[in-house]
């Protein structure tokens, strides 16, 4: 496969990926600030800070925006094509890096990625933005589940596919513990009785902006405590959007790419990977805490980007010397 | 003068011929044969069940993003090209003449290309003046003597067709770098199945959709003598925003082939590599969508940033081939074009099949002097634009139009020829929820190998501008499905 190609095919799961992540959060802000509605505005404001703070996007949003408002950073993660991060601008740039592809691609997983690019930018998805918010971010996580499913359902599992994984998988694991580091912006500075209702309800909006509220509470009946909430967020072995399950396919696609088998590596990003799965699954959420949740998850995201370029460099990187010899 | 009134109901009630030759009705208001089936369908259906079809078939084109790049708007904004719902239909025997004549037609333009590459024997001869041929903007001086595989130079070739008032077939222009469309004719029959399903099951409407096999078995056919067992073939694209893209990749996937770009080729000891995930693979063959000038900055445009730097030289070494070759561009400068009847004579000592349209060069002296007194009645083309650019159609142009033209011949003679205006025949089409008469050409695709296939139809394009005769995407023109329907099945 080229090289160009492969490096599309990765950053279309990315963008795809990052899309359905940023709708997710932004839908459960909204509902949380639904249910503080008539309180004071301290919490309101911290809700709304959170995803600015948890994607490092805070300066760019400060040059276009005169003050953080509920419909300002859903304005700036959802329509802005100034940011780049905005779901418009990641479904824009999955659909562009499709087009380049699009002969590495099923006419079906074009179509989904081109249909929910030319829904963005219509009257409607407006209308229903303003009209009922949390069904249009629910169409655009269906956009992606849709494409994902066509993916699934017709792309030959091979190594086009497997780039896919790879971005899709590392993106996720990358959003997951970027949410879950959300709460450390809010409980740190709050200084909230621990388990008080406020702190409930924002644990609880994590496990929902990862759809992971109905598979904890299978799990664990009883009251929802923060550290069993960051447990199942991190280091649940077989919920889908858990970091370690995330960081276990980016493994096995790796692998399957180079025809390695999982207990050796062919090359830096797979090392790197290997190392990533074997300290998540022999981690426990108490030493995670003695560490620090957050200087672990920030850990976590240095490695996934130092993955990030292991894959790069093994897959798609020409030396210049290449190229003129 | 008056035209006559098709007295038929429904959506084709009050349709006019307007005097022009029509594809579906005849001099006496009938119906033509072959369009029998679908002028009934057409007359039994209702506006609001054609419209309706007619928004499935857009939507479709949308969906799939069966569009082209609007160069204009900086913001690349992607359209669809204009599609047109009602067939343009060939009948079978017609079809047959027409293909006769085309093939004829490439096996005399390949020998000319050999000819001009080595011997010159029709300059020697005096049958082509040798000014015009040194002078022919795309005509490559470097490659004489070179030969190319197969002796094939045009391997896939768009003859720009269309129908006078006579109702004969002339040649307006061949198309021998890079011709594009063909993408259109294999979607639009795509989309005209979904949406007029019924319709096939009446007509014997000749197939389309072995293009993409043939054009591979064409490419496979031409790699070079030290190829792999296996030719690696790709599909070199100046990239996603050209123009054409949509049909580049069209095709790549088609024929389950990769496209690249020219950063993904490197040369290394004079053979063309890709860069893979797997490291560097060996490639044979190049179909290149993108001009001579841009291939190579060693050796053509320096500041191409599309090209391979060191690819001609590895065509020059044999070690790779490209469809078209280099150097094909010579074949459709409109001079020459002028020339093509006296090569069939004189290569093929046969009468040809397909009539050029009457064409008077700036460049003679005694044909200039026309030009410039009867201007006003005449179609001036630029030796060497295409796209509906560079061009002048004296009846529809004013007097400033003509004159700026008169100065740019008077400059550079060489550069310009004249044609008489074909009245282009005129076929039913949806106009603003009425359907009435355009006027269009036909662009069949030859593809030249060791045999010569030519896919039944091609790409019909329509001026969708009412009185328009200019048939460009770019100038307002639209496309429609080309049905080449076999006659012993209405007969």
């Amino acid at each position: 496969m080229l090289s160009r190609v492969a490096e599309s095919l990765y950053w279309i799961g990315r963008y795809i990926e990052r899309a359905e992540s940023n709708a997710r959060m932004l839908d459960v802000n909204l509902q949380v600030t639904l249910d503080f509605e008539g309180e004071q505005g301290e919490v309101a404001l911290q809700t709304w800070s959170s995803p600015l703070a948890s994607l490092q996007d805070h300066q760019l949003f400060e040059s276009l925006f005169p003050k953080v408002s509920p419909e300002a950073v859903s304005e700036f993660l959802t329509f802005s094509e100034e940011n780049p991060n905005s779901i418009v601008s990641c479904v824009g740039g999955a659909r562009e890096n499709a087009r380049m592809v699009r002969d590495s691609i099923s006419s079906e997983m074009w179509e989904q990625i081109n249909l929910l690019h030319l829904w963005l930018g219509t009257e409607e998805a407006r209308a229903l933005f303003n009209g009922s918010t949390i069904d249009f971010y629910r169409k655009v996580v269906d956009g992606s589940h849709q494409f994902h499913g066509t993916t699934d359902a017709t792309l030959t599992h091979g190594e086009g596919w497997n780039f896919l994984q790879c971005g899709k998988f590392l993106e996720r694991a990358d959003c997951a513990s970027r949410i879950l580091d959300l709460k450390y912006h809010i409980l740190l500075p709050s200084g909230e009785e621990v388990c008080g209702n406020i702190d409930t309800v924002q644990w609880l909006s994590v496990l929902k902006s990862c759809s992971g509220y109905e598979a904890f509470r299978k799990l664990f009946p009883g009251p929802v405590l923060p550290w069993r909430v960051a447990e199942f967020i991190l280091l649940h072995d077989s919920f889908p959007r858990s970091i370690r399950f995330c960081c276990e396919q980016l493994d096995a696609a790796l692998h399957r790419i180079s025809g390695c088998d999982r207990a050796h590596f062919a090359n830096e990003a797979e090392r790197l990977s290997g190392r990533l799965c074997a300290d998540l699954n022999y981690e426990t959420i108490r030493r995670v805490f003695r560490a620090g949740l957050h200087e672990y998850l920030d850990e976590i995201q240095q490695r996934l980007i130092r993955v990030n370029n292991g894959l790069q460099e093994v897959y798609c990187r020409w030396a210049d010397e290449a190229e003129t010899s | 003068m008056r035209g006559i009134q098709a007295g038929m109901e429904g959506m084709l009630g009050g349709y006019d011929t307007g005097g022009f030759y029509d594809e579906m009705f005849d001099g006496a208001g009938g119906v033509r044969p072959q369009c029998q089936a679908l002028h009934d369908r057409l007359a039994a259906m209702s506006r609001e069940e054609f419209d309706r079809k007619r928004q499935l078939a857009n939507l479709t084109f949308l969906n799939q993003g069966v569009t082209f790049t609007v160069y204009s708007d900086n913001r690349g904004t992607e359209r669809i090209f204009p599609f047109d719902l009602i067939p343009r239909i060939v009948a079978g025997s017609e079809w047959q003449h027409i293909e006769r004549g085309l093939r004829q037609r490439i096996t005399a333009l390949n020998l000319f290309l050999h000819d001009v590459y080595h011997d010159q024997r029709i300059v020697k001869e005096k049958i082509l003046p040798g000014e015009i041929l040194r002078s022919a903007r795309h005509f490559r001086p470097e490659f004489m003597g070179f030969d190319v595989p197969k002796g094939i130079y045009i391997h896939i070739c768009g003859t720009d067709l269309v129908r006078g008032s006579d109702g004969v077939y002339y040649v307006l222009e061949d198309n021998a770098r890079s011709p594009s469309g063909v993408s259109y004719v294999l979607e639009n029959r795509h989309v005209m199945k979904r949406v007029f399903p019924k319709l096939f099951n009446r007509h014997s409407v000749r197939p389309v959709d072995v293009y993409p096999q043939e054009l591979l078995n064409l490419l496979r056919e031409v790699a070079p003598a030290n190829a792999q067992a296996e030719p690696m073939v790709v599909l070199l694209t100046p990239g996603v925003f050209n123009s054409a893209y949509f049909e580049h990749a069209y095709l790549a996937r088609a024929m389950g082939i990769e496209i690249v770009v020219g950063a993904d080729l490197v040369v290394q000891d004079e053979r063309v590599y890709m860069k893979t995930t797997k490291g560097l693979r060996r490639v044979d063959v190049i179909y290149r969508r993108i001009d001579d000038d841009f291939l190579d900055p060693q050796v053509f445009r320096k500041d191409s940033l599309l090209g391979v730097p060191g690819l001609v030289n590895a065509y020059r070494r044999g070690n790779v081939s490209l469809a078209n070759s280099i150097g094909t561009g010579v074949a459709d400068d409109k001079v020459v074009y002028h020339f093509v009847p006296e090569m069939i004579r004189f290569y093929m000592s046969e009468e040809p099949l397909l009539p050029n349209v009457p064409t008077y060069l700036s460049h003679f002296e005694s044909d200039r002097g026309y030009i410039l007194e009867h201007i006003e009645k005449l179609v001036i083309k630029s030796a060497n634009e295409s796209g509906g650019y560079g061009m002048l159609i004296g009846p529809h142009a004013s007097s400033a139009e003509c004159e700026e033209f008169r100065a740019a011949i008077r400059k550079d003679p060489r550069n310009y020829v004249a044609q008489p205006v074909v009245e282009l025949s005129r076929c039913p089409s949806w106009c603003d929820g009425t359907i009435e008469g355009r006027h269009i050409d036909l662009r069949p695709y030859v593809l030249a190998g060791e045999r010569t296939v030519i896919v039944p139809g091609g790409l019909t394009r329509v001026a969708l501008r009412k009185g328009s005769l200019v048939v460009n995407s770019s100038q307002g023109g639209g496309s429609k499905d080309t049905w080449v329907i076999e006659e012993e099945n209405h007969a």
